[in-house]
């Protein structure tokens, strides 16, 4: 039995614990924003944060999680009216293609700008792992740099 | 109809009308004669409905695989309907097919993302749509307020009757609209200076769900009662299942069913590309888990033994002989034997996977005498067929959803994935989601072809190219095909009317095919990413050995705007000189013939792809055996751009995914079986392969658009290349480019 927070609810697992949570998020909670392509870490589909840091869920098994705090694309923006800084910097540059890795994208760039504020391009092409496969990179750029703008204006207010 | 699951252009309207012709039942997307034959009394025809707020739904008849079509279609309408873009929201059409006594005819048009002609094909017709249905507001403004219809004009969502100074807002009409008889006669439709939303930069429709996690793809789908699989597939292609025990998968809590699924006879068209097993669970987890615990004895397959190594080895020794003649313009033979220069290069373009990110998926629920399917596909008509074909029911009782779908790339015009789910379906009698898991995925595609190339040209003694030949070996895309020719095969491989027919003299192309077992199927401007590759690097080639310059040598080939004739995919004539433009503009905006330091290089290349014209420039630093790329320059020409805003987005992502395959991607068999199996060996670009520096550019033509999905791909690779040549002197004449250079 795993409890744990998820978009400021609280929740019980009471299935395996070797499930990953992007599994349990998916097929057990009903958030079908995180997505599943790779099951092995290295695509970044599946980005949510637990205790406010981006990690992959389909290699994060739900014992790992027990007593954590977990946000997915679902719980990000504080409501349907006020979306999150990163997400719209993504609506201004309308960066989605088929938009299937872009929950993930957006996961990952948030916890990016907590540790780069301000990113040059090359902060991003070291950090930013996520794949692509429509190739919207050069949106996704551009979104970054807007999403750090934003993010600054935000709290600078 | 092997053609259908090719590319759903002409040949899906083949398929469905039986060439009879449109079926009475659908004029301009409106049903005739039956008011009945649409869900509510606020629609106007299939496509188009008005609530009473002056909201308006627009039917988006086409699969997104993120192409644009639920944008831009339905701009097409909006615009001749006259009604203001953000009043616009767009719904999602199912497959719609009626059985007719000549057989299927579409519902509400052609449905299929193939071939890049989503918006060519319906350009007429969407607008048609929206321009019948605004004149049906029209006709019950004038026969509500008793005025000619003369006297009344629309603007953006009211009829406005000039004489008396009446408005009345479509939302108001709408219900007196829809019963009206429908003219005999095509509306008439807008000239390009009268548009107001075509052309003009809009977002996509679908973009604030997909950024805050609510859009859904096929993945995402869950119904009432529904259960998960999963199916074991053979490692070695082509094997089918010998035994197996199924004791430690029963045990996994969740597990339900295990069942033996079996392929198609080998060579026999396919349905599903593999035997295997099934396991049913109670979440996609235990399926997956279950599938791990089964202990699976699998037969010898007959394709044990092929090889990359082979295969490779095989195409040179075919080479050595002689193939199929595909074309043979002029005097090949004569013109070589008096030319003063010959030029001779080979070029391999590897087996590549189209790895959308969205895996393979699939809800099925077959009942006695009905089956239902929810699935993220290019060809919903094939997903008819297949669920047809394992169901034994009658197509009409067949309904075919789409959802949004995760990446296309070609590989969702096959739908062995939904003749799965339904048999799996049908087998357990249970509602089913299938899902393949990524290795799944990358193991068991319907590859882009490979083939070796070996180009040949004689130079007359001012250096002009007099002949021209292409000799290639391949595995052909038509792969288990029923009813195909082998002398069919080529047509896959080698488009007759690209360039240089018609614009050289003395044109001979060749081809071999190779029988690997290795699937293959059409990948993204499917011959055009070869062909744009061995082609432009050639001319470079050509540029280099004769001391030419390679933009001139280019321009000099492709010559002045002209119109050629053009019998291949996607355009009834080819322009040469709009490639010239094209090029031009991206050479000028790069900033080609300039200084540059030492192991720095620009390249070029450009290509005409169903029917758009596309060029790019890169500038490339190779020091120490490691490739930076530096800058990218793209420009398009597509005629009209309706939808800039996709096109630049096509631009750049077929751009990137040109770089991408290009630099690392290449499928490999050995033993029989695929030595790939997700993004570690598989390893698709990541954002820091591809430059800040990324420009685009679209160069308006005339006033009809060409589709843009995949023509901004096939110069990507051979311009980095060729910058790579002019960095460092190494020639990539193999692809991908790194198993040469550190990428």
């Amino acid at each position: 039995m795993v409890s744990f927070r998820i978009n400021s609810k609280t929740v019980t697992f009471d299935g395996d614990g070797a499930t990953p949570v992007l599994w349990v998020v998916r097929d057990e909670l009903g958030m079908t924003g995180t997505k599943y392509s790779c099951g092995v870490g290295a695509c970044g589909a599946c980005t949510v944060h637990i205790n406010g840091m981006a990690r992959r869920s389909c290699v994060t098994p739900v014992s790992a999680i027990a007593g954590k705090t977990i946000t997915t694309i679902e719980g990000l923006a504080a409501s349907d009216d006020e979306l999150h800084p990163v997400q719209q910097a993504w609506l201004e540059h309308d960066v989605p293609q088929c938009g299937f890795c872009q929950p993930g994208q957006i996961m990952a760039t948030v916890d990016f700008l907590k540790r780069h504020p301000n990113p040059s391009d090359e902060d991003i092409d070291n950090n930013i792992t996520n794949i692509c496969r429509c190739g919207t990179y050069a949106r996704i750029r551009k979104a970054i740099h807007r999403a750090a703008e934003l993010v600054a204006a935000e709290q600078q207010s | 109809m092997s053609a259908v699951i090719d590319r759903p252009s002409i040949s899906r309207r083949q398929f469905l009308i039986a060439g009879t012709g449109v079926a009475g039942s659908l004029v301009l997307g409106l049903p005739l004669g039956s008011s009945g034959a649409v869900d509510s009394d606020r629609m106007i025809g299939f496509f188009v409905q008005i609530e009473p707020d002056g909201h308006v739904i627009i039917g988006s008849n086409q699969p997104e695989i993120g192409q644009g079509a639920r944008t831009a279609l339905p701009m097409l309408v909006a615009e001749e309907l006259d009604v203001d873009w953000s009043m616009v929201s767009v719904r999602q059409m199912p497959l719609g097919i009626v059985k007719t006594a000549e057989g299927f005819a579409w519902k509400y048009g052609g449905q299929g993302a193939g071939g890049s002609d989503g918006l060519t094909s319906n350009w007429e017709f969407m607008r048609q749509v929206g321009a019948t249905a605004r004149g049906q507001l029209i006709k019950a403004a004038a026969a509500r307020i008793g005025v000619a219809e003369s006297q009344c004009v629309t603007r953006r969502g009211v009829v406005v009757c000039s004489s008396l100074s009446t408005e009345i807002t479509y939302g108001d009409l709408v219900a007196e609209a829809a019963q009206l008889a429908l003219p005999e006669e095509a509306p008439e439709l807008k000239s390009i200076d009268e548009y107001h939303i075509i052309g003009t930069r809009r977002k996509t429709v679908d973009a604030r769900d997909i950024v805050t996690g609510k859009s859904r793809y096929g993945i995402d789908t869950v119904q009432a009662d529904m259960r998960y699989a999963v199916i074991a597939r053979a490692p070695v292609l082509n094997a089918t299942v010998k035994g197996f025990d199924d004791t430690a998968a029963r045990e996994v809590e969740g597990v339900l069913d295990v069942f033996r699924v079996d392929g198609p006879e080998l060579g026999a068209p396919y349905l599903i590309l593999a035997s295997g097993v099934a396991v049913v669970a109670t979440s996609t987890w235990a399926a997956m888990r279950g599938r791990d615990a089964l202990q699976i004895e699998w037969n010898a397959s007959p394709t044990a033994s092929e090889s990359s190594e082979k295969f490779w080895a095989d195409n040179r020794e075919l080479l050595k002989g002689d193939g199929q003649l595909v074309l043979d313009d002029g005097d090949f033979s004569t013109a070589m034997a008096a030319a003063k220069t010959v030029i001779v290069r080979q070029y391999e373009v590897p087996f590549a996977s189209h790895a959308p990110l969205e895996p393979q998926n699939c809800y099925a629920h077959v009942r006695e005498d009905s089956c239902h399917v929810i699935a993220p596909t290019q060809s919903p008509s094939g997903a008819s067929r297949s669920a047809a074909a394992v169901t034994g029911l009658p197509r009409e009782n067949i309904t075919i959803e789409m959802t949004r779908v995760g990446g296309g790339f070609g590989r969702r015009l096959t739908t062995d994935y939904v003749a799965e789910a339904a048999m799996i379906s049908k087998h357990t009698g249970w509602p089913i989601k299938l899902q393949w898991s990524r290795e799944d995925d990358v193991k068991n595609d319907f590859y882009r072809p490979a083939g070796t190339h070996e180009m040949r040209v004689g130079l007359d003694d001012d250096d002009n190219v007099t002949a021209w030949t292409q000799r290639l070996a391949s595995a052909s895309k038509y792969y288990r095909r029923p009813n195909m020719p082998d002398e069919a095969l080529a047509e896959a491989e080698l488009y007759i009317d690209d360039f240089p027919r018609r614009i050289i003299e003395n044109v001979r192309l060749e081809y071999f095919h190779n029988p690997i077992g290795i699937p293959r199927g059409s990948w993204r401007a499917p011959a055009h990413t070869a062909n744009a590759f061995v082609i432009q690097s050639f001319i470079d080639e050509i540029a280099h050995e004769t001391g030419q310059d390679p933009l001139q040598l280019r321009l000099d080939l492709y010559g002045e705007e002209r119109e050629l004739e053009y019998t291949n995919h996607g355009a009834t004539t080819f322009n040469p000189g709009r490639l010239s433009r094209v090029l031009k503009l991206v050479a000028e905006q790069i900033g080609y013939g300039r200084e540059l330091p030492e192991g720095r290089g620009i390249g070029l290349a450009s290509h005409f792809t169903f029917g758009g014209y596309a060029a790019h420039a890169m500038e490339v630093t190779v020091q120490n055996g490691k490739l930076t790329i530096e800058r990218v320059v793209a420009a398009i020409d597509c005629g009209l751009a309706v939808h800039p805003n996709a096109v630049d987005a096509q631009l750049q992502g077929g751009t990137i995914d040109g770089i991408s395959t290009a630099l690392g991607l290449e499928i490999t068999v050995k033993d029989g079986r695929i030595q790939q199996s997700n993004f570690h060996d598989y390893p698709l670009a990541k954002i820091a392969a591809i430059p800040a520096r990324f420009e685009t550019h679209i160069l308006p033509y005339n006033d009809k658009p060409t589709g843009v999905g995949e023509i901004g791909l096939p110069p990507a690779a051979p311009a980095l290349t060729n910058a790579i040549y002019a960095a460092s002197g190494i020639r990539i004449r193999t692809l991908p480019i790194g198993d040469q250079l550190e990428v």
